[in-house]
Order: structure tokens, then sequence, then C-alpha cells
């Protein structure tokens, strides 16, 4: 062997799963501290579609997923067979329901505001903190967290978070009764609320309505005990209807739901299991097929990288059920890493639909904001 | 104030020339009215501060806080504010109307303030039909308001306006049958003789005792015709914008505001004379027959103490109806004239048969 010929030196570069922050803000020209004064992580990052590509489609997903829809990874999951840990399965419907509780919150503080009466707004919101204080500890975020992963979630509980939630289980039910004190009785609010904007069970169905507006009016129908999906099978807890249809039906549907929303909490966070957090087999890459894509520049510059997935050729529709209603994603997959077709059913804006019927041949304390 | 004659020539021994009797007797008149109108004033501000204070603690946070000690000037620097801001006219509105409209409604309030007694002997103008002269003078505010709306060229503002109005004069009739039931219990309109007729027996000589369901009545009434939730839908933000007040700027919207609160205390300091007994302590005479006499007392102990016992019995109602307004929401404007014709008009039209019926068997 010729004594010339040989390695000189290598150098193994293992590239790191998250870029630190402070590296992005030199990179990107920011102030020193835009990106890491405030943030619950420091190793967060929002990569651009030069940086991964892979990442970048599915981040479509990720970013739906910080409104902690769980959809956007049933979907994949759904269409890829994977199977998720117990114990992120618990996890996943204890934030669903705390979300849960949140959005209803903030149903509330506007409602009663509308009707008139301003001091609930401020109420909401110390009982928002609260699970705003409770996300943070467990995902880095106040809201948009960004915590659901395909296969499970993206870190687990920290250390006391059981607990700590359990004693906003108990404080929220006091508060759940003072609610039900200050408005549920009240008669000048009941005088605004009864009997306005009836709609019928039959007139739900057709309008395509869906939660609470659909429990509402008679028809019980709630995607968690219908499709069963996450774990909420293994938890005892009721349907919340009413059979009048007026906004006060609504209204105790919500706050019924609340409730309802913190025992299966409870049961979650008394019987969770052990075990992992994700199912990282599903993090393998195709290598065969796209091997641009599984190159060495384009993985693992940003978090905790996202799997490239292969979506079959097939369409699949993903639903679950939303404070608002039946939020659903509609995926055709394309034999490559992006989808066809991507499609969201909004449950807010198909619930608006009914508005102009109902508002006719009704009294209404005019509203007009600018 | 009520002046002796004789004490009146004793003062006027200094000055010696005739012409000036005439401008000293147009000060000595306008003397008690800037005090009063200063007090008032001063009270307004109180009024707004206290307001913002328990609100805020209704709803777990702090009020004003950097203008001032305890944000008590706060008041005082939302109307510097408004002084400084431009007056907006609408072009194409009644512009006479529109800059008439918020004095008359602030008029109409000051003028009443002259038949409240603040202490024995303590009042502005002592007239035989004292609360016949705020049910009458009230009754004008009405005016300034559908003024205000129709000046201001809005669809909006003249709805609001409208509705204002219609609030306004359905509740003047249960408050006036109320006052009426007041006036024959004390067999005279006279705000001074309805205190005294309240002073025989300390606490239980209240005519609150007397006149319970009236009592409630002119509470809800003069709620009503303050606009204070739960009735202030003419200007409610998320209602009409502001209803009347939208296209209002400066110190016209400031006097809106000022005559929002100077309503109120207005209707404080007559729940306050008509149901609490006015100026006096009210310690029931069972216990303390000899400190009853104290409600006989003149001179400036006696008065200084009969004007805090008024503020103090003030105070329980602003506080009563600031904590309503910030718990209970508002009542549609259908709902609000229900309220006012077809519920408290029969009912205080009851209460007034009643109270006749029991001055006649009591002959």
């Amino acid at each position: 062997m010729d004594k010339n010929v040989g390695i000189l030196a290598m150098e193994i570069y293992f590239p790191p799963t998250c870029v630190q922050q402070e590296a992005l803000e030199a990179h990107d020209g920011a102030s020193n501290g835009k990106y890491t004064i405030g943030l619950g992580q420091d190793c967060m990052a929002f990569c651009t579609e030069v940086e991964d590509v892979i990442s970048m489609r599915l981040q479509i997903l990720h970013f739906i997923s910080t409104l902690l829809i769980s959809i956007t990874v049933n979907g994949p999951e759904q269409l890829g067979n994977i199977q998720v840990p117990k114990r992120a399965s618990y996890i996943r419907v204890i934030m669903l329901e705390l979300s849960r509780i949140a959005s209803h919150l903030l149903w509330l503080g506007p409602f009663m505001a509308d009707i008139g009466a301003q001091t609930p707004f401020f109420y909401i919101f110390r009982e928002r903190e609260l699970v705003y204080d409770l996300f943070e500890a467990a995902t880095g975020m106040r809201m948009m967290h960004n915590y659901f992963r395909i296969g499970g979630v993206a870190a687990d509980l920290p250390y006391g978070w059981l607990d700590k939630c359990l004693d906003f289980c108990d404080y929220f039910l006091t508060g759940i009764v003072e609610y039900q004190k200050l408005i549920t009785q009240n008669p000048i609010f009941l005088e605004r609320v009864e009997g306005i904007g009836v709609i019928g069970g039959e007139e739900a169905i057709n309008w395509g309505l869906s939660g609470p507006m659909l429990r509402a009016s008679g028809i019980k129908w709630d995607l968690r005990k219908v499709d069963h999906y996450e774990c909420y099978d293994e938890f005892d807890w009721e349907i919340q209807w009413q059979k009048e249809g007026d906004s006060v039906a609504r209204y105790l549907v919500r706050i019924s739901e609340m409730t309802e929303s913190i025992k299966i909490i409870q049961q979650a966070l008394e019987g969770i299991p052990g075990g992992p957090y994700e199912n990282l087999e599903i993090r393998c890459f195709d290598r065969e097929r796209d091997p641009e894509w599984n190159d060495f520049e384009y993985r693992f510059i940003s978090k905790k990288p996202s799997p490239t997935f292969d979506l079959p050729r097939q369409e699949l529709y993903a639903r679950m059920e939303a404070p608002k209603g039946e939020l659903g994603i509609f995926l055709i997959g394309d034999q490559s890493g992006f989808p066809w077709r991507w499609k969201i059913r909004p449950p807010g804006f198909i619930n608006l639909q009914i508005l102009p019927q109902l508002v006719k041949r009704m009294k209404l304390a005019f509203k007009f904001k600018n | 104030m009520i002046i002796y004659t004789t004490e009146v020539e004793d003062i006027n021994s200094f000055y010696t020339l005739e012409s000036l009797k005439e401008i000293y007797g147009i000060i000595w008149m306008l003397v008690p009215i800037l005090t009063l109108v200063l007090g008032i004033t001063i009270g307004v501000l109180v009024i707004v501060w206290l307001e913002r204070e328990i609100s805020a603690a209704i709803q777990q946070r702090i009020g004003p806080e950097y203008a001032g000690p305890l944000g008590i000037l706060q008041a005082l620097a939302d109307g510097t504010k408004l002084l400084f801001k431009e007056n907006i006219l609408p072009s194409r509105g009644n512009t006479r109307l529109f800059s008439i409209g918020p004095a008359i409604a602030v008029i109409s309030i000051l003028l009443s303030f002259s038949v409240i007694p603040f202490s024995s002997r303590l009042i502005l103008a002592d007239l035989n039909i004292g609360i016949f002269l705020w049910i009458a003078i009230s009754s004008i505010a009405p005016v300034g308001l559908l003024m205000s709306g129709y000046g201001s060229n809005n669809k909006y503002s003249f709805l609001g306006g409208l509705r204002a109005a219609a609030q306004s004069i359905s509740y003047e009739i249960p408050l006036t049958l109320c006052v009426l039931s007041i006036s024959l219990l004390s067999n005279s309109s006279s705000t001074v003789d309805i205190v005294e007729a309240q002073s025989k027996y300390g606490f239980w000589g209240w005519n609150l005792w007397r006149q319970p369901i009236g009592f409630i009545i002119f509470l809800i009434s003069s709620l009503a015709k303050c606009e204070r939730l739960p009735f202030d839908l003419p200007e409610a933000e998320e209602e009409l914008v502001a209803g009347y007040q939208t296209e209002y700027s400066g110190i016209k919207f400031g006097l809106f505001y000022v005559a929002s609160y100077l309503n109120l205390l207005l209707s404080s300091l007559f729940v306050t004379v008509l149901y609490l007994g006015g100026w006096n302590i009210s310690i029931p005479y069972v216990f303390v027959p000899e400190l009853f006499e104290i409600n006989k007392i003149n001179g400036i102990i006696g008065t200084t103490i009969g004007i805090f016992i008024t503020l103090a019995k003030t105070y329980l109602f602003l506080f009563i109806s600031i904590a309503t307004r910030w718990t209970l929401p508002r009542l549609r404007m259908d709902q609000l004239l229900n309220l006012g014709w077809k519920f408290l008009l029969p009912i205080s039209l009851g209460n007034l048969l009643l109270t006749t019926s029991f001055q006649l068997l009591s002959l």
C-alpha cells in the first residue's frame, strides 16, 4: 500500500436536533434576546422551506395541532396505522379537555359582556391563566403549544404536573359554582336569553351544525363517543345535552361540558399509565425514495424532526370534537411526501350559517359594532 | 341657606353706602349657590373615583393608581383631557340643538340640587313644593337627550335618543307615585318637612320601614332614570355604539359623563332624604334617649354631623347602584319598557292606594 494514500483526516458531524435560539437570532440578524426572552424553549425554531422541506409539509399539520387538534396527527396516524402509546393517549386527552375548558371559558366572557354583564369577562381570564400555566409547564407555550406529534406527544409531563392539574380541577369546580350562582338563576339574564334563537333538532342536522349547538337542540351526538377516538371510552362520562334549542340551552350545555371535562381530566390524571410518550419507531425515513429530501442538508436542522411520511394514494377524513363543534380534516394522499388535497372543515364557520334564519322575527337589542 | 334677618343686619354693619347694598345682596345670593355647586362638583369627582375603585375590586383588579395618591385625581385628569380634545360638530346636523342638548341635561339636574337638605337648616331653597320641583325639572332632561340625538344627524344616535327619552319618561311615573306616597306620609312636599317627619323614632322612624315597596320601586326607577345598568341600553357600548352620545367629543361628551354622575348623586341624595331619614342620627331612641336630643343641635358641630350623616347614607345607595351596575346584565329595550309600564306602575299605584287607605284609617 502506498504510504501517501489514505485518509488524512476525518470529521464526523452530528447535526443537532434543534437550533439554538441565539444562533438563529444571529443568523436572522434579529436583536439580542428577541427570540429568547419570554419564550419557554430555547431550542425552538420555525424552519423555513430551505431548511427542512420535509418538516415544512408536516409543519402544516403541526401548526394546526398547535391549536390542540389531535386530528392532524390522527389523520396520518390512521393512514399509516401507527400505534400511539397509552400514556401519550392519556396525556392528549388531558390536554384536549383542558383546551376545551379554556375555549368554553373564552366563550362565556364575551357572551356575558354582550348581554351587559362585564364582570364575568374578568373572571374567566383568571381561570384561563391557570390553564395557561399548566400548558406552559408541560409544553413551553401558553396557547399555541404545538405539543402533539404523530405517534405521541412532544415531551413528557414534568414532575409534579399531575398534582397541579388536580389542584386546578378542584379550584375550577368552585369557579363553576360561582358562575352558576351569578348567572344561571339571574332573572334578567334569563329574560334576555330564554326562548331566543330556537333551533329544532331536525333543523340543526339540516344546517350541518355540530358541537354544543347540536347537543342543545336535543341530539345526543358527541364525536368523542361516536368515533371512540383517543381513549375516551375508558373514562366514565356522559354527553351533555338539552332539549329546548334556545340560547339558554346552549349556555347550559357548555357549562355542563366544562364540568364534564373536569370529570374526565380527574379520571385521566388518576389513571394515567407509565410508559413511553411517543412512538419513536415511526420516525424513520423512507430511504429508497426521495433521496434528495433525505439528504444531509435537509435533515435535523430545526426542531424535533418530523418524520417524512409517504401518504398513500387514498383519502381520509379525520374528525374530532373541537369545543366549537366537529373539526374535520380531509386529506387526499399522493404517493409522495406532499398531500394532494388538504381541506379543513371549520366548525365555527359552518355553525354560523344558521344566523340569518335565527334572527327572523326576533327582537334584537340592536347590535352594531364598529 | 336659610338666614335670619337679624343676623343679616348684624353683618351688614360694616358698610355704609346704599348702592353697595344691591351688589351685596347679589353676592350674598351667589355665595351659597357657588358653594353648593363646588360641593357637588367635588362630589361628582369622588363618585367617579368610587365607581372605578369599586368596579375594580369587583373585577379583581386595581383601579386608577397613577393620577394622584390612590388615583383620586383621575376624574380631574379625564376632564382635563376632554377639555383639550377637538370640539366636533356634525357637518349637516342641527348645530344649535347639538350644542344645547347636553347643556339642558346638566342644567335640569343641577337645578334640582337646590332643594336637598344637607343638614338641618342647610338647604339652598326651602320650598313648599321641594320634591315636586325635582320631579318637574328632571322631566326636562329627556328633552335634552332628544335634542342631542336628533341634532347629531346620525340614525343610530337618533334611535338612542328616542330610546333614552322613552326610558326616562316611562320610569318617571312610578317615581312620582312613590314620592307622592311619601308626601302623604309626611303631610308636605317640602324636603325639610319630610326629613323632620322621620326624626321621631330614630332608626325606626325612617320612611323605609313605612314604605318598603315604595323604596324598592324608587330604587329601580331612579336607576332607570339615571340610565345606569341594568337600564343603560341607550348608551351601552355594545348596543348603539354610544347611543345619543356617539357624535360628541371633547367637553360636550364630558358634560354627558358628568350629567350621568350628577344624576346618580342626586338620586342617592333623594333616596337618603325620602327614605333613610336625611340628616338625622338614627340611633334607636330606646337605647340612648338623651342622644336623641342631638337632632336638635344647631351650630357648626351639629351641622357638620348632619352633613356627614347625609353623605354616609348617600354612600350606601351609591355603593348599591355601583355594585348593581357591575353585576347584572342589561335589559333589552322592550323588556325595560315592559318593566316600567306593566310592572312598576301598577305596583306603585297599589302602594299609593295602600298608603292612602292607611292614612285615612288613622284619621
